[in-house]
């Protein structure tokens, strides 16, 4: 996030688009419904009727997977009414003119016959948006799970940068992280192209740093996705993983592919605290530590770091992750030291100095926003106030392209997937709460009443709901949160996973898979 | 700025600002029982009535806002009468169960009969007698000892926008539930409970519990959504047993289900205790030893044979930022591989 979820309550138009707010992050929802007390416009654009819907201004039910269509469409129509930020475009971006030429087929009548979004409906958009001064914009999966997702983003950030809508108070691009802490482990360079602080593999002094900060001579070769691992786990390419607190069974596309790589593997160890149906397949598992059986930080989705402490012990011989990771990593030849977390924390800051201010005392009480350079620095809680790091920011050429998979006659309908309100990703936490378990234990698939009455399907009625990749068996929930034509399945129920059908179909760039759209068949 | 006299002192506030929010920046206590500072208020309970001189009768002060020269007065003999009479009618028509009460202790209502030293009722008669039909698995009502103040039917609407629950029929039979007097079907954020000020509503697994002197509380974050909301772990017997959200947070106090009723994972029976290896297909517990012993050797083995590039390492974004550099750094520094990657994408 740009913002902080602070500042949302000051939001003159929320723009929502491919993020079920209010099931997915809660408590966001709850600041958004603040503004929307206070007078926010809310614009939601979705293939669902999610439930910020109800306090929507404008609804915008795209078809899923045609997000450039309809983006590209409402940069169109801010620019043929005048509606842009000229001064902006100005002094802060580049490349306007060559991409205002690309948008020029975006019209309303033509986006709405890709998207399915009425023309007016795309106009209004366009004009609340691009009205206000205080106007931001979230998205989540909805946006990024695509084969084109990296377009997606890039095509939400010409909009913004169209509109002048971000570097202020209340006013930015939010993408709402879906994990407690998926954005620390992404500064922490849980990733394969970047060390620690996204500090480039190919910078030869990026490198020479951090040798010298860890005293070890380190690779320049970018590594494997996760979501390349797993295929080449198959090819034999990798032999041995080691997994600490996934569950890629029941999380990573295409689930009997995942099965075979990883039982492939020559070696697999699985560090959790639940024998989850990755852990099932391991050589070796690891029992570890929860989050309230150890001290650390997070950062949440809006880069604010926070701590987190021990209030129980761990079960039986159960051991905290960093002492596991140390431990291992001298069995492996190189030593790590740390007397305590907070000594890690510090190290993180002196290899990024966006951490260098922060330590364990500072956030005894409350969180601070990245960057926070130095010990007095109050920390961040909107980015680039002060301009953009890049300079200039420019305009990428996005245009529409279909999703991987489209449907067919054998295969009618869309498939879509995500979370419910109650249950939580893999449901390895969620599944184990009795009460969360009695109220909403069951897999099903939500279909609305017309495509229900031409299957003849009743509510509760056993479908078999079928892709090129599997079959899976669940009950029909019959619900006019999802519109003609598009089915949706919740990711959590390992008995009925919505992975073994979902497409495996990667965005070149990110490697990101196409969980928002495949096509299926559904039968009684 | 608006100059007016609250028992004598001056103050200075901003226009709107209410009689009961004046009174507390002067650290004046005025007995709520409806008023809630993140809801609208609507002077139901009527504890707060404060005098001002030139009307004819009290007005509630959570309502009313300072005007300019307002001579206040909270507190006097005349008040004191109404307040008691008033928190008598309400206790005439409210269990005595304290001792057996999950709120026992914590009920802002037994504070201020406290505070009254109420013994013995004036009023005697009829009491509102309900059948608890609640099926869900998340929220009690004990609609006794409901007082009506309406805290959770505001919280409801305003600030988690769902509207559950209202105010239904009147006077005696006047009813908090939902329309038709259906069972509770919401989101079950469990708002209401947090904002409740007597046991009418509590989470139904903490009930029989979270009543011990030797309960500890940790502030932490929930485990949850990227959101990160504050939470607090009540712990007994090195379990969890509750958790709440502190009004003063960034979060405000506010949680989901899942933050708030979804933390029974932690003490689940079925979390792994010691390390295993799998031999003949079957898992067999080892000692720590062995398993770091085991996983160094097959680890350092197929580096030696295959290269640091054939071993790969998935972190958690349910770990700690301290334990995600640390991982990573493994696979670098140890391993020697960039093969490191987390669910980001998933």
């Amino acid at each position: 996030m740009t913002n902080s979820i602070e500042e949302i309550e000051g939001m003159e138009v929320i723009f929502i688009i491919g993020s079920n707010t209010k099931e997915t992050h809660p408590v966001i929802a709850n600041r958004m419904i603040k503004a929307y007390r206070n007078g926010a416009k809310i614009i939601v654009a979705d293939p669902r009727n999610v439930p910020m819907t109800r306090f929507a201004d404008t609804v915008l039910h795209l078809k899923p997977g045609t997000d450039i269509a309809l983006i590209n469409g409402i940069a169109h129509v801010i620019i043929k009414e005048g509606l842009e930020n000229k001064s902006f475009i100005e002094e802060k971006t580049e490349g306007f003119e060559e991409w205002k030429k690309l948008l020029e087929e975006y019209t309303p009548e033509y986006v709405e016959k890709i998207t399915g979004v009425s023309k007016e409906d795309i106009i209004k958009a366009a004009r609340l948006y691009s009205s206000s001064q205080k106007a931001g914009l979230f998205y989540t999966m909805g946006i990024t799970q695509h084969t084109c997702g990296t377009n997606n983003v890039a095509a939400v950030a010409n909009l913004v940068t169209l509109t002048g809508n971000i570097g202020r108070e209340s006013t930015g691009v939010n993408p709402l992280r879906g994990q407690n802490n998926v954005q620390g482990a992404s500064d922490a360079a849980c990733l394969p192209n970047v060390l620690p602080g996204y500090q480039k593999l190919d910078n030869p002094d990026v490198i020479a740093k951090f040798e010298k900060a860890w005293g070890v001579s380190l690779s320049t070769k970018a590594g494997l996705t996760a979501t390349q691992m797993i295929p080449a786990a198959l090819d034999g390419k990798i032999k041995a993983l080691y997994i600490m607190g996934e569950n890629p069974v029941i999380t990573d596309p295409n689930t009997h592919h995942t099965v075979d790589s990883l039982k492939k593997l020559a070696f697999l160890v699985v560090q959790d605290i639940f024998l989850t149906e990755t852990a099932k397949l391991a050589d070796v598992v690891l029992p570890s530590t929860c989050f309230a059986e150890k001290e650390g930080t997070f950062s949440n989705t809006a880069r604010k770091v926070q701590r987190v402490r021990k209030a129980v012990e761990p079960p039986g011989e159960a051991r905290n992750d960093l002492s596991i990771i140390m431990e291992m990593s001298r069995r492996l030849g190189y030593v790590m030291d740390y007397k305590s977390p907070e000594d890690v924390l510090i190290e993180f800051g002196q290899v990024w100095p966006n951490l260098a201010g922060i330590t364990y005392k500072r956030i005894e009480k409350a969180g601070l926003h990245w960057p926070c350079p130095d010990k007095d620095h109050p920390g961040t809680p909107y980015l680039y106030k002060a301009g953009f790091p890049v300079g200039k920011i420019r305009f990428s050429g996005i245009t529409y392209t279909p999703p991987a998979e489209v449907t067919d006659n054998e295969y009618p309908f869309i498939l879509t997937t995500g979370r419910n309100l109650y249950q939580y990703h893999s449901g390895t936490m969620s599944r184990r709460v009795p009460a969360i378990e009695a109220h909403a234990g069951e897999p099903y698939v939500e279909i609305c009443a017309e495509d229900g009455r031409k299957l003849q399907i009743n509510n509760g009625d056993i479908l078999a709901v079928t892709s090129r990749r599997g079959t899976i068996r669940l009950k029909a929930r019959i619900t006019s949160k999802v519109t003609e034509g598009t089915v949706f399945i919740p990711m959590h129920y390992s008995e009925a996973a919505a992975n073994v059908i979902t497409n495996d179909a990667l965005d070149p760039k990110t490697k990101i898979p196409e969980y928002k759209v495949c096509a299926v068949k559904i039968e009684k | 700025m608006i100059k007016a006299t609250i028992d004598g002192k001056d103050i200075e506030v901003n226009e709107g600002t209410t009689i009961l929010e004046a009174a507390r920046t002067l650290g004046i206590s005025i007995p709520t029982l409806c008023h809630h500072p993140k809801l609208t208020p609507i002077g139901g309970c009527r504890l707060c009535i404060v005098e001002i001189k030139g009307l004819p009768r009290p007005v509630t002060s959570c309502t009313t806002p300072v005007t300019y020269g307002m001579e206040i007065t909270t507190s006097s003999p005349l008040i004191s009468d109404l307040r008691k009479s008033m928190l008598d009618l309400i206790l005439s028509d409210h269990p005595l169960d304290c001792p057996a009460c999950i709120r026992g202790g914590d009920c802002k209502l037994q504070d201020i009969a406290f505070m009254y030293g109420e013994k013995e009722n004036r009023f005697p008669g009829e009491r509102r007698v309900y059948t608890r039909v609640d099926v869900n698995p998340f929220i009690s009502r004990d609609m006794e000892k409901c007082i009506l103040c309406g805290r959770c039917v505001k919280v409801c609407s305003e600030v988690q926008g769902v509207g559950a629950i209202d105010i239904a029929y009147k006077g005696f039979e006047s009813k908090i539930c939902p329309p038709y007097e259906k069972p509770l079907d919401c989101e079950f954020c469990g708002q209401c409970v947090s904002v409740c000020p007597t046991g009418a509503l509590a989470g139904k697994m903490w009930i029989r519990k979270d009543k011990s002197r030797d309960e500890k509380r940790v502030d932490t974050v929930c485990p949850y959504c990227g959101t990160g909301c504050h939470i607090t772990l009540h712990i007994q017997d090195n379990k969890v047993i509750r958790v709440t959200s502190k009004e003063d947070t960034w979060n405000e106090g506010w949680l989901c289900v899942k933050g708030r009723f979804g933390y029974k994972f932690i003490n689940s029976p079925d979390r792994l205790k010691k390390p295993l290896i799998k031999r003949d297909g079957q898992f067999q517990e080892v000692s720590w030893e062995e398993a770091y012993d085991y996983v160094a050797k097959k680890l350092n083995d197929i580096k030696a044979e295959y290269g640091a590039e054939a071993i790969g390492g998935l972190s958690s974004a349910r770990c700690t930022n301290e334990e995600n550099y640390a991982f990573q750094k493994m696979i670098r520094a140890a391993v020697g591989t960039n093969n490191v990657d987390h669910c980001a994408r998933l």
